[in-house]
């Protein structure tokens, strides 16, 4: 080992290039709050699509069922709602007529992306407490790229809804175009979620032992499987300020050839964009730290 | 000479430091620090909470690096050093004070940063130049030269966990001297793989070097310096000490040991918790030769608090500033009781020792370092030489002499133990 490195050492010089023209930075104390800087993030996109890459990569290494994982997950707890919620507690009477399986399955996609994406950011940040200490980059290309890593999953169980309407005869309507809007909704609305418990985990590590009770209990104040006619009609306006509420309606409507409830939707995208910009704003605030207390 | 291309202007730092190591907190710990906040405040008065807690890093670090320049920054543990590398690489913020720069900087504080055990070589090398800030045209154009670089072709598509060290760190090494950034922060990578292989990381630094990029190199290893420099910065407690060319930074820093700082002679002055302090140390005899056992006797006492028990270090290091041997009382499960006033013996036979001076630093451990006695004593070894016969054939390679023995015989009469 020891003779072939040595005679392999002799690397030639490399060419020399040409310069490019000096940049000039300054560093020093940032003081205040500080904007999303979507033009650095945009410079360091590699950074984000590698690492992106590299959670999905690993994410099923060494499992048996690989990705088969992602169908499995939203199977089986369609199934079992089926036969609880659907059959026992007769919750399968009250989806306007739409089969109960297929109908939490719609509200399970949605929401099973947005459980595991703000989940795996939670612990993104302290999981990557290597980088964060030894290299600089934008700090917020960490939970995103979680976020982004999630979609892979999504991506595969919405083949599974897709069999699913064909096998259920589900009628097709021009709503489905609408679909991207709705997911990026959430995906807004996951990455806020994600990069809040995620900056606040850097600090404060009881943060992920909540973020997934928490999590289950916003699933039953989500109609996810329960129909939202459940809820008193002069509840609505309180159940749309919680943007999956909203935005799981959409993607019934869009899937299951359903009239969409306009106002609920608009109040619920709303409510997403300002969750993650407040998040976004937060994580900017205290990443400066992160290196010091991780 | 226009603009410099570092420049370094009354840099600051300091870390709020809570009780013992504080890191991070829980919310029971911050709820219970805000419910007591008013009561420790009439105790305290104002002023006092923030100065206890609070620990310089960098005091007013001023200095200029040219375009082409090398430079060494050298200290002992705890001057500022890492404090200064991580500001230089924007990875935490100074308190004060800032740095330009002219020309896109890079850094490099360790080999292997983000490299996943699960992903081939192949994988890990985007991933880590990534990382490290090459963009993908740049790295697909010097892919072969970093797989070349490397010497592990053969195993590019196997994952890096089934590597052995050596193989990993020359992968990781073989991406970090391909990034080409006009201006490179290097923290102690050369102290990794084997002499080989740091060998040709010295020449690669070296062709850096004289590229006519900008280097910043921190290392303890002086000889390295020396090589690798045509300037250094010597930092001490946070503030700067002096900087200029190589040598004359190097020597003002190693006659720093012998001198014996005024500073860490004064036992409340050093870094550690301070429970406990050295407060006196010798060794037991003025001249030891190479082969025999040495010995140090120190005394510790209490000073504030009490541990139930602590551990004791002693690093050993050569003129050169070299770290020849580590003796940690915690690898053979000793540990020093708790008491109002305790004494003690250090002892090793080897490595022998050549012929010279080295310098011992003690330590006393919790969890965290209590006391960091850099410099605490100095042991002489005498010129004579080990061995039977070296008066005509005395050894001059290594950095210690070996106790060893050679013997030879003919196939038909093997010895029982060889195979």
């Amino acid at each position: 080992m020891t003779t072939e490195l040595l005679t392999n050492s002799n690397t030639p010089p490399r060419v020399a290039e040409p310069p490019p023209p000096p940049m000039s930075q300054v560093i020093e104390a940032t003081e205040g709050r500080l904007g999303i800087d979507w033009a650095e993030i945009w410079n360091y996109r590699e950074l984000l699509y590698f690492l992106t890459w590299r959670d999905i990569k690993i994410r099923y290494k060494q499992t048996v069922l690989g990705a088969a994982w992602a169908v499995f997950q939203p199977v089986m707890t369609m199934i079992v709602f089926s036969i609880f919620f659907g059959r026992l507690a007769r919750l399968g009477e009250q989806t306007g007529g739409v089969p109960y399986p297929i109908y939490v399955y719609a509200g399970l996609l949605p929401w099973t992306f947005f459980a595991n994406a703000v989940g795996f950011s939670t612990n993104s940040l302290v999981a990557s407490s290597n980088l964060i200490t030894k290299v600089y980059f934008p700090r917020l290309v960490v939970p995103l790229a979680t976020v982004a890593a999630g979609l892979v999953d999504l991506m595969i169980s919405l083949g599974v809804l897709l069999g699913l309407m064909v096998y259920y005869g589900t009628p097709v309507s021009w709503e489905l175009a609408l679909v991207p809007l709705f997911l990026a909704g959430t995906v807004l609305t996951a990455a806020g979620v994600g990069t809040l418990t995620a900056a606040l985990t850097v600090a404060y590590r009881d943060v992920r032992y909540i973020t997934p009770f928490l999590l289950q209990l916003w699933m039953f104040v989500t109609p996810v499987i329960y129909p939202p006619s459940l809820v008193p009609r002069q509840w609505h306006w309180l159940l749309s300020l919680n943007p999956m509420a909203g935005l799981i309606d959409g993607f019934r409507a869009a899937f299951l050839a359903r009239t969409l409830d306009w106002s609920h939707i608009g109040i619920s995208l709303a409510v997403s964009a300002v969750v993650f910009w407040t998040a976004a704003i937060y994580f900017r605030g205290v990443e400066r730290r992160f290196a010091d207390i991780i | 000479m226009s603009q410099p291309a570092v420049s370094v202007e009354d840099l600051s730092k300091w870390y709020q430091l809570g009780p013992k190591g504080y890191r991070y907190g829980t919310l029971a710990e911050v709820i219970a620090k805000a419910a007591t906040a008013p009561i420790r405040r009439l105790t305290q008065g104002r002023g006092a909470a923030r100065e206890q807690g609070t620990v310089w890093a960098l005091n007013g670090v001023s200095f200029q690096a040219g375009t082409g320049d090398v430079v060494g920054i050298i200290g002992r543990n705890g001057a500022g050093k890492s404090t200064l590398l991580k500001i230089l690489s924007r990875i935490t913020e100074p308190t004060s004070g800032r740095i330009r720069l002219q020309g896109r900087g890079g850094s490099l504080l360790e080999v292997g940063t983000g490299f996943h055990p699960d992903l081939t070589g192949r994988e890990n090398v985007y991933l880590n130049a990534t990382i490290l800030g090459m963009k993908r045209r740049e790295l697909e154009r010097q892919f072969d030269a970093i797989v070349e670089f490397s010497g592990v072709e053969r195993f590019l598509d196997t994952p890096v966990k089934r590597y052995s060290n050596g193989m990993y760190v020359r992968l990781a090494f073989a991406v970090a001297a391909h990034l080409n950034p006009e201006i490179m922060v290097v923290d102690e990578v050369l102290a990794v793989g084997d002499t080989e292989f740091q060998k040709k990381c010295l020449g690669k630094m070296q062709d850096v070097a004289h590229s006519g990029r900008t280097v910043l190199f921190v290392s303890h290893n002086m000889h390295a310096i020396s090589v690798l420099c045509n300037k250094a910065v010597f930092l001490r407690g946070g503030r700067l000490i002096c900087a200029g060319d190589t040598q004359s930074v190097v020597d003002e820093y190693l006659t720093s040991f012998t001198q014996g700082e005024q500073e860490d002679q004064q036992p409340d002055r050093r870094s550690g918790t301070g429970e406990y302090r050295f407060v006196a140390v010798r060794p037991t005899r003025e001249y030891f030769s190479p082969d025999e056992e040495k010995a140090i006797w120190f005394q510790i006492e209490r000073r504030r608090g009490k541990l139930p028990q602590v551990y004791l270090a002693a690093h050993l290091f050569n003129s050169q500033g070299v770290e020849i041997a580590q003796f940690d009382s915690r690898l053979v499960g000793q540990w020093a009781k708790d008491r109002e006033v305790t004494e003690g013996i250090v002892s090793f036979t080897t490595p022998w020792l050549k012929p010279g001076s080295y310098r011992i630093d003690l330590s006393i451990w919790e969890d965290d370092i209590v006391d960091r006695f850099e410099g605490a004593c100095t042991l002489n070894v005498s010129p004579v030489l080990p061995y039977p016969n070296s008066a005509q054939h005395g050894p001059s390679g290594g950095m210690v002499f070996g106790d060893f023995n050679w013997r030879t015989y003919a196939p038909e009469e093997a010895l029982p133990h060889a195979s």
